[in-house]
């Protein structure tokens, strides 16, 4: 019964959705309130009926009802709890219908929160958001519907085990606050374009919406990483997958936006370009959708291979993507072109930090969609692997990455490359230090590395220094610098953190691709082997078992010069259902980096096959992705930024030293 | 600075930054892809030795054999041509006799496949994409995994 007020709660929000679609655009045209008026209820509306939809489906899987196609196929009673929950979104039509339980929320947010915008904006916004809604919410009616009843099954089927990780019960939701974030930024741009009018309030407007999606999209893609770096086995954290380009190049154009909005709020400047890219962040999200679900790739990710659905997607795709450049080529070049800036300013900056995130999009782009491409063409297929996007967005980052630091030092309008220079000489010396320390400790290895090491010293310290600069960390008297970090706008935090988060990540990555070592090794038990100053000792192995799958499990017992250091049980399953071998590594995680374990196959002769990696400083990856979104929440918090709070930003702090 | 100077200063920048990637995307076309390829095209198409390639198929029925230490040989097989490979490390959780694997490597001087990354993905039906398809082009193919299980891993 539940199942089925579920599926008419969705067909329900359908027909909320085209109301709220077709009544306020019309309304905003004729300027008629009464009709503009009808967007808010409808988005709540909209949302307790996919709320109410989304809850169903939960209850049906947490109560396992197998007469339910999706549940049967993708659950188990046997599972633990947060896996029949995550599981309401570990497949094809659950996971949609997440994707536009996150869009109602967001729509309802700007319904609440949008108060003080201009009525007839509010109103196309809504409509606009509305406008996605629908197409999305027939997608899954017509062709994944969740609630399909088939006879009651005795038993379901079960998830697939390598998804039954606390990463990836939240990787999902994160990452589609992400896509969907952006959709705001997109209804946005696409009801200035229809409004004809664009200004700096638009930009405040859109700003924190944009910075909270990144922000999910930061946390969701660190997540991802993170599940693939301990549960595949492979000691690797990104694989250029195309599913993961996917999610990577939503991110990129969002962090692009994030600037040229930047530029747009203080100066008014590239408006026509930040409307081109708020559409374009969220077209490369649909893209993402599209080329995971559809089953263009099979991977992870691809759920269900249902050509029908493909051609849904892409029709959904072309249609908004396309309607939207269309009203863009028409409408843009009616808006009014903004301020003047030198090449060599803040501005400035912000665009060379837009030219290299979307060229380097590009290339992801071009890497990911090129296999397609050649195959539909020649019929040649082929693989483009690390080696293609190491070569070419991975050199298109190197300036970005050294220009970093002199962002924030430059002043808007016109700045002084000179005298930002000589304020980042404290991370020029640091940088330099640290090329000759890790050339000094760790001569072994490729000779770039050092170099990769001082870029990101350089990024670390120049993003510290300009904030110590700022409150005068070095020169003023303690009890003013405490006074001078809380007067400072916490954008202003949050900028110094993000950046740092940038420098930390990177660091991560060049020393654990740079060191890191990795040894096949095949042990007997009692047998010992050695691996970057750790000794390890194999124990044995002994079967063990789970709440729904068997193990083997090996035990190490690793010392560090004589000393014990810990024990390891990487462990080999077998999963009840689906019937499904996973591997599990063991990592120790220490300062220096992770020692990582892999069991393998069992040998003839009583041995085990044995895989050791030592990851150098591989944490830092994900620590600098939080650090990151931490500087993103700050921003966030900012009062001049509150979602909602515009109006309010009228410079509060006169000193020139804030004007961030 | 003119408006004129400014904006030819940035469009310069922007066209140097394009060309500069178009040149990347280029060379790393031409050097960095890899082909897959079935035991059959592999034949047909007398790949050199030493050229870089992915080798898909089925794991020939009997043809695992289990060296020293973490020495495996196994073949890879289209049921028209077969080649032998031989790799050295852990296989997949999933690695098995009858199933479609794609191997990574590159052939030597004998026509022998030296193997240093293989692929099986995480599902008992599973069969690697361009496998199914080359094997389905080649005729060769059953639809025995269907409709027991569309959850790809």
């Amino acid at each position: 019964m539940i199942v089925e007020l579920g599926h008419f709660s969705l067909v329900l929000a359908l027909a909320v959705a085209l109301v709220q679609m077709a009544l306020p655009a019309w309304g905003a045209r004729r300027g008629d309130r009464q009709l503009m008026a009808v967007a808010e209820p409808a988005a709540l509306v909209q949302l307790s009926l996919v709320l109410f939809a989304f809850l169903a489906l939960m209850h049906a899987y947490i109560t396992s009802d197998f007469s339910v196609e999706t549940v049967w196929a993708n659950s188990h009673t046997a599972k633990p709890l947060i896996y029949k929950i995550s599981g309401v979104w570990g497949n094809h039509e659950g996971s949609m219908l997440l994707w536009v339980l996150i869009l109602a929320l967001f729509g309802a947010a700007v319904a609440l929160f949008g108060t003080n915008l201009p009525a007839s904006l509010r109103a196309t916004v809504l409509a606009v958001q509305a406008g996605i809604a629908v197409a999305f919410l027939l997608f899954i009616v017509l062709t994944s519907n969740p609630f399909v009843r088939i006879p009651p099954q005795p038993q379901g089927r079960g998830l697939n085990p390598i998804l039954q990780d606390p990463a990836l019960a939240f990787h999902p939701p994160f990452l589609y606050a992400g896509y969907v974030g952006l959709s705001i930024a997109f209804s946005f741009a696409v009801a200035a374009l229809i409004e004809g009018r664009i200004d700096a309030a638009w930009a405040r407007w859109v700003r924190p919406w944009t910075l909270a999606a990144w922000m999910c999209l930061t946390l969701g893609i660190a997540m991802g990483s993170w599940w693939a770096y301990y549960e595949l086995g492979w000691g690797g954290w990104w694989f250029w997958d195309p599913v993961e380009n996917a999610s990577f190049m939503p991110w990129l154009a969002a962090t692009a936006l994030l600037h040229s909005a930047l530029v747009m709020e203080k100066r008014e400047a590239l408006k026509v370009w930040t409307i081109l890219l708020a559409i374009l962040a969220f077209s490369l999200s649909l893209m993402g959708t599209f080329l995971v679900r559809s089953g263009v790739l099979t991977s992870v990710h691809a759920f269900a291979v249902d050509p029908k659905r493909g051609i849904f997607i892409l029709t959904i795709l072309v249609v908004l993507i396309g309607g939207a450049l269309a009203l863009y080529a028409w409408r843009a070049p009616q808006l009014q072109p903004g301020g003047l800036f030198a090449p060599i300013s803040r501005e400035g900056a912000l665009v060379l930090n837009n030219v290299l995130l979307t060229t380097g999009c590009a290339t992801v782009l071009v890497g990911t969609l090129y296999p397609l491409l050649l195959e539909s063409i020649t019929g040649a297929k082929i693989s483009v692997g690390p080696p293609y996007f190491n070569l070419t967005f991975g050199l298109l980052m190197l300036p970005l990455l050294a220009a970093m630091p002199f962002g924030p030092y430059l002043g808007w309008k016109r700045g002084d490359l000179a005298a930002a220079a000589q304020r980042l000489f404290a991370a020029a010396i640091a940088a330099l230090l640290a090329v000759v320390t890790t050339f000094a400790i760790m001569w072994r290895g490729p000779w770039l590395a050092p170099f990769g090491i001082a870029l990101a010293v350089w990024i670390i310290v120049g993003a510290a220094s300009e904030w110590a600069t700022r409150v005068q960390l070095l020169t003023g008297q303690a009890g003013r610098v405490w006074h001078r970090a809380r007067g400072l706008p916490r954008s202003a935090h949050g900028t110094m953190l993000a950046h740092l988060g940038i420098g930390l990540t990177l660091l991560g990555i060049v020393a654990t691709s740079a060191w890191q070592s990795e040894r096949v090794v095949a042990m007997r038990p009692g047998e010992s082997t050695e691996i970057a100053g750790y000794v390890l000792t194999f124990r044995g192995v002994a079967p063990a078992q789970g709440p729904n799958y068997q193990e083997q499990v090996g035990l190490f017992a690793v010392t560090s010069s004589g000393s014990p250091v810990t024990e390891l049980s990487p462990s080999k399953r077998l999963y009840d259902a689906p019937r499904q071998a996973t591997t599990e590594a063991a990592i120790h995680a220490a300062i220096a980096g992770d020692l990582y374990v892999v069991l393998g196959d069992e040998l003839k002769d009583g041995g085990w096959v044995v895989r050791l990696y030592f990851n150098p400083l591989v944490r830092l990856i994900w620590i600098g992705a939080v650090v990151m979104a931490l500087g993103g929440g700050l921003s966030l918090s900012d009062r001049r930024l509150r979602v909602g709070a515009p109006r309010r930003a009228r410079r509060a702090i006169p000193s020139s030293l804030f004007t961030e | 600075m003119t408006r004129k100077q400014r904006r030819a200063a940035f469009i310069l920048l922007t066209v140097s930054v394009l060309a500069l990637a178009v040149f990347l995307v280029a060379i790393a076309l031409r050097d960095t892809i890899v082909f897959f390829l079935t035991p059959r095209e592999v034949v047909e198409r007398a790949i050199p030795p030493g050229k870089r390639i992915r080798l898909g198929g089925l794991v020939a029925e009997g043809s695992l054999k289990r060296g020293t230490g973490m020495q495996v040989e196994f073949a890879i097989t289209d049921k028209t041509k077969t080649i032998t490979v031989s790799y050295i490390g852990i296989l997949p959780d999933l690695f098995r006799e009858g199933q479609g694997v794609v191997a990574e490597g590159k052939l030597d001087a004998a026509g022998h496949f030296l193997a240093d990354v293989v692929l099986a993905k995480h599902d008992e039906n599973y069969m690697p994409p361009e496998v199914a398809k080359a094997l389905k082009a080649q005729g060769v193919w059953k639809d025995a995994g269907k409709g027991k299980r569309d959850v790809q891993p």
